[in-house]
This record gives C-alpha cells, structure tokens and sequence, in this order.
C-alpha cells in the first residue's frame, strides 16, 4: 500500500515540511527536507514515532501532586494509556528525584520516575 | 520589629537567574551575600514547568524544569549560600538599601554593597488585551493554569481554548488534554507562531489540535462562568474582518500573549529601563545606570532558554563580586542600538577598552530566511552572523570577540540583512 504524509521537522527553526512517501509502512522517499537531519527525523517518525510523557501524580494525604517523567521516550501510540496509568498512581513521601514512580509502564520497558524531591 | 542589616551582596529573586548569579558570587569569594526569595521555594517559574527540554546546552542532556533548578538549589546549598525563602523585597534604593519582609523575620532593612535583580517577569494579564466580553470567570494566563494543574492539582476546565501560540501556550494545550480536556483550538492574531516548531508539532498536531493563525478572539461570553468565544480571522492591519466569525462552545480561555519583565522594583531604584525591551539598560557586565545594581535573567530581557538565563546571570555574579572587591571602576562606554530589523539588543552599552568576549543578544522584528546579522562599529563591519533562519520566537547571539571589543572606536549597531 502507498501512503504519503506531510511532516514538519523539529530540528531547527527552519520547520522543513516533508513529503513522505511510504509503502506498507515503510519509507520509500523523502523530500523537502534542506538537511540530512530532516531525513533522518522523518524515517524515525514515520516508522516509530516515540515521545517522552511528562505528568504530575497524586501523593497521599496532600493535594499536591508530584511531577513524573518516562526516563526514556516511549511509542507515541502509549501515551494516553500511560496517562491512565499514571492516573491511578499514588505516592508516599519522602520521594526523591529519579525514584521509580511505576514500573515498565504499559508494558513499554520503560520506568516513570520521579523529577522531583518530595521529603 | 524592624532589624537592620548590613550585606556584601542582596539578590533579589531565587530563580535560575538569581541562583546562578549566587553561586557565581560565591565562588569568587563574596561570603556575605543573601538570596531573597518570596516564594516558600527557591526554583522560580522552572518548578511549574514539569515539561522536558531543559538544560541542553548547559548540561548536554534534556532535564524537566523541577530537575534543572534542582541542580542549581543543590549546589547553592553544597555552597552554603543562605536561601531566604518567604521574603517579598517591597523596595530597592539607588543607595542599594534593599527592604524586605517575612513571616519569620519581620521588616528586614540591609545595606548592600551590590544588588542583583533577578525577579523574572510575569504574563500579560488580561487588563493588557482589551479582548471585549463580560468579566467572567473561566479566563486565565497560561502561566496560572500551569501552577494549579501542575503544582496545585487542580484542572481549572474542560473545554479550552488557547489565545496565543508562545510555548507556554502550546505546552499548556498538550497538558490540558493529557490531564483529560478538549481543547478546541490555538488561535495566534500574528501569521506565524512565536512557538518554538517542536512544540507545534508535540503540543499540537500530535493531538490534532487546530492552529488558526491570523486570527483573534473578538468576543467572550458568558456571565458567571465562560460558556463559549467568538474567533475572528484579521487582516494585514491585524484588525478582525467582518463576517468571519467562528463560534467555540469553552468554558476556558488561556491566554498565552507575552511576557513582560518585572521592574516595579528597578524603576523604584531610578535605573533607566529600555522601551523595547522593558527591562534595565546594562553595560556589558550586567551593571545597570545606578552603580552597584545588576540585572540578568528574564527581568533583563524575556529569553526562551533558561540555559541562556544561567550563563548571563553567572556573568552578573562574577561582575557584581568584582564590584563588591573595589574592582569594577566606572569606565567610558559605547552605545550599543537596533538597527534594521533588529528588537532588543542587550547589552546596551560597551565599555571602553576592555579585551573581553561580549555576547550580544537580540530578536529579530520578523522571520529572515537565509539572512546575516550585521554588526557595525562607525559604519564598518566588525562582526557577522550568517544563518539559514532567524525568527523572533529564538533570541539570537553574536558573539564579539575579545580583540574586536579592545577595538570599539565608536558606537555600534546591529542589523539584519537578507541574502549572504
Ligand atoms: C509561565 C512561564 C512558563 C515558562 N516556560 C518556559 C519553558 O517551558 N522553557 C523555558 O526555557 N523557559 C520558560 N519560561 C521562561 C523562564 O521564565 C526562564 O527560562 C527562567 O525561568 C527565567 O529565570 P529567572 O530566574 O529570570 O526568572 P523566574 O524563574 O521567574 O524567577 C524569578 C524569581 O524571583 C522571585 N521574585 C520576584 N519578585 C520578587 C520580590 N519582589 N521579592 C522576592 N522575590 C521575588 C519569584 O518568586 C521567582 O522565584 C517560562 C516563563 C513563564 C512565566
Ligand atoms: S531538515 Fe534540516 S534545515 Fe530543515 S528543519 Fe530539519 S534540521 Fe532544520
């Protein structure tokens, strides 16, 4: 099947918009891109686009909550399921910056930790 | 009760900025110094922004706002500089008599022997805009939604609307619908985003979120609480065009128009304070025009990389400790101006002289495709900057290097100039 997508690369302030062309999923060609960066970018994007999950979670017995991040950038396609997950998250003090919040996060491998300290 | 002190050097705001001029300070040897902070943290406006994309340039990695202040509050206190959070400082003397007040220790008066304004700046309120409609509730600055969804907990909405496509703005559309919200629509009244293209893509377009340009919010409805907005397309004149109005069903309106640097407290020290960039005039060592007042960070001039704030501010400190020390003599200076196409240039003066590196930091008026900027000294080029895009949403940099500053014979101005 052949599919053509229309990105903008994030590289630089330049914002190239590419054309992509794509069959069964795979990168057959890309265009408009002014650097070999852009090219780069739009395989990555095209094929497993990832993105790092920031978020806040709940603590016990306080109102407010305490900030979290994926320590790596995980499918793109997981972060509203990740969210939900975070959701039902609830820490007890003391925290402190990169303890884990939650494990393998939606099956990702990846750990939620935490951004800061909470003592 | 009223206690008076007496202090080597007062900086005022425990930011990114403040911190980095602290431990700049400290390292040079200045002991009897104190932040003032009037939050009950140190960490300034990074402690509300839980996004990541911090610290590249400084740290080679990409740290969330909280991690990045972290770095800088550990090593204040590894230092053993004093923190006093709770202090709002309510005045600044051209004397350098800073007062102050907290809950612990009462009305504080000190005499500084240097002072470092470090106190950031704010949003645009909604006062600024003159956006018609009723005075309802439901409309807030990106900034406020972003301290109560994430350091208060609490969702102020469910049906958004964003005014304005600055990066506050468009994380704030991304958390909003993270956190479970509908946002309808970015609307930005200029024909290009001031954002930064990552968070376009990130914010927006990854959750399908429309980005009108030209276009403006020309009525707000409702009584107590919002109930919906009226969007207009405008003209070149930025005026909105009869008959083309869109109508949102929101009961949120973020605004996300600009900031302003916050000067009540400069302009109260009687420093000279730049129309186009609403901050201190400065000489290149971050001085202002009152002798032993310093300025950096986004109080100086608003930046959009807090690594940029870190790196000027430690310039402040070592200047201000210089100062401090006998150190700094007053020295003739040459003035630094806009020229075409060119918003902003910091510093605005050069002193006379020095064989030092002087970085000058501006914006561009609009976006230059493969464009230079020009730096002239009396009508001849001294420096030049080649770039296939500059943009006003990113402060651009010229560095000056030091055998060209020992050089200066006259004023200088910066310009841009499209081909190359
Ligand atoms: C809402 C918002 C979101 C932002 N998001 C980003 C972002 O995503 N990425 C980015 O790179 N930059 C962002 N910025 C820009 C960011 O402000 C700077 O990068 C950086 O934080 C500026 O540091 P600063 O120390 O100059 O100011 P601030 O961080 O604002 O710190 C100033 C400090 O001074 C204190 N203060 C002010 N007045 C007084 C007083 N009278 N007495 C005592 N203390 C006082 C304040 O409480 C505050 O802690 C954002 C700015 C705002 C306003
Ligand atoms: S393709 Fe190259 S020039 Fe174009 S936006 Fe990406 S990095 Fe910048």
């Amino acid at each position: 099947m052949l599919e053509e997508r229309i990105i903008t690369c994030i590289n630089c302030p330049m914002g190239c918009r590419m054309n992509v062309q794509l069959e069964d999923g795979a990168v057959k060609s890309v265009t408009g891109n002014t650097c070999k960066r852009g090219e780069t970018y739009a395989h990555q994007e095209c094929t497993m686009p990832v993105r790092m999950v920031t978020a806040v979670v709940a603590v016990k017995d306080s109102p407010m909550p305490l900030s979290v991040k994926t320590r790596t950038p995980i499918p793109k396609a997981k972060i509203f399921e990740c969210m939900k997950e975070l959701s039902r998250v609830t820490v007890s003090r003391p925290v402190h910056e990169k303890d884990v919040v939650l494990e393998n996060v939606c099956g990702t491998g990846v750990d939620v930790i935490a951004t800061r300290n909470l003592l | 009760m009223m206690e008076h002190l007496k202090k080597d050097l007062v900086i005022v705001g425990g930011g990114p900025a403040g911190l980095a001029a602290a431990i700049a300070a400290w390292e040079d040897g200045i002991r009897n110094l104190v932040v003032l902070e009037r939050e009950h943290q140190a960490g300034g406006i990074l402690r509300q922004c839980i996004h990541n994309g911090f610290g590249l340039h400084r740290f080679g990695e990409e740290l969330t706002g909280p991690e990045y202040a972290q770095r800088d509050i550990d090593r204040a206190k590894e230092l053993g500089i004093p923190i006093q959070c709770d202090t709002t400082v309510l005045e600044v003397t051209e004397e350098r008599q800073v007062t102050c007040v907290s809950e612990q220790e009462g009305l504080q008066i000190i005499d500084a022997g240097a002072v470092i304004l470090s106190m950031g700046c704010r949003e645009r309120p909604r006062g600024a805009l003159g956006t018609p409609g009723t005075r309802c509730s439901g409309v807030f600055t990106a900034g406020t939604a972003q301290k109560f969804v994430n350091l208060e907990g609490y969702m102020p909405g469910k049906r958004v609307v964003i005014l304005g496509s600055g990066d506050i703005g468009l994380i704030m559309a991304r958390r909003m619908t993270l956190q479970g919200a509908k946002v309808l629509a970015c609307v930005e009244l200029m024909p290009f985003s001031s954002g930064l293209n990552r968070n376009i893509v990130q914010c927006l377009e990854d959750y399908n979120i429309p980005l009108y340009l030209s276009h403006t919010v020309t009525k707000i409805e409702g009584r107590d609480r919002l109930t919906g907005i009226e969007v207009s397309e405008v003209g070149p004149d930025r005026r909105p065009i009869p008959g083309t109005q869109m109508h949102f069903d929101c009961d949120t309106l973020l605004l996300s128009v600009g900031l302003l640097p916050e000067n009540e407290l400069t302009r109260g020290a009687n420093v000279t304070i730049s129309p186009v960039t609403s901050g201190a005039e400065v000489e290149d060592t971050l001085q202002t025009d009152r002798p032993g007042i310093f300025a950096c960070g986004n109080v100086l001039h608003v930046h959009d990389l807090v690594d940029f704030v870190s790196e000027e501010s430690f310039r402040a400190g070592h200047a201000a400790a210089a100062f401090v020390r006998g150190n700094l003599p007053k020295a003739e200076t040459v003035r630094v101006s806009d020229g075409e196409g060119v918003r902003g240039v910091v510093p605005q003066k050069i002193r006379k002289g020095i064989s030092e590196e002087v970085r000058l930091m501006f914006r561009p008026a609009q976006v230059f495709k493969k464009a230079s900027a020009v730096v002239e000294c009396n009508g001849r080029e001294i420096a030049r900057k080649r770039a296939m895009i500059f943009t006003p949403g990113e402060m651009a940099v010229v560095p000056l290097k030091a055998d060209v500053v020992a050089g200066l014979d006259g004023d200088v101005t910066v310009r841009m100039e499209v081909g190359s």
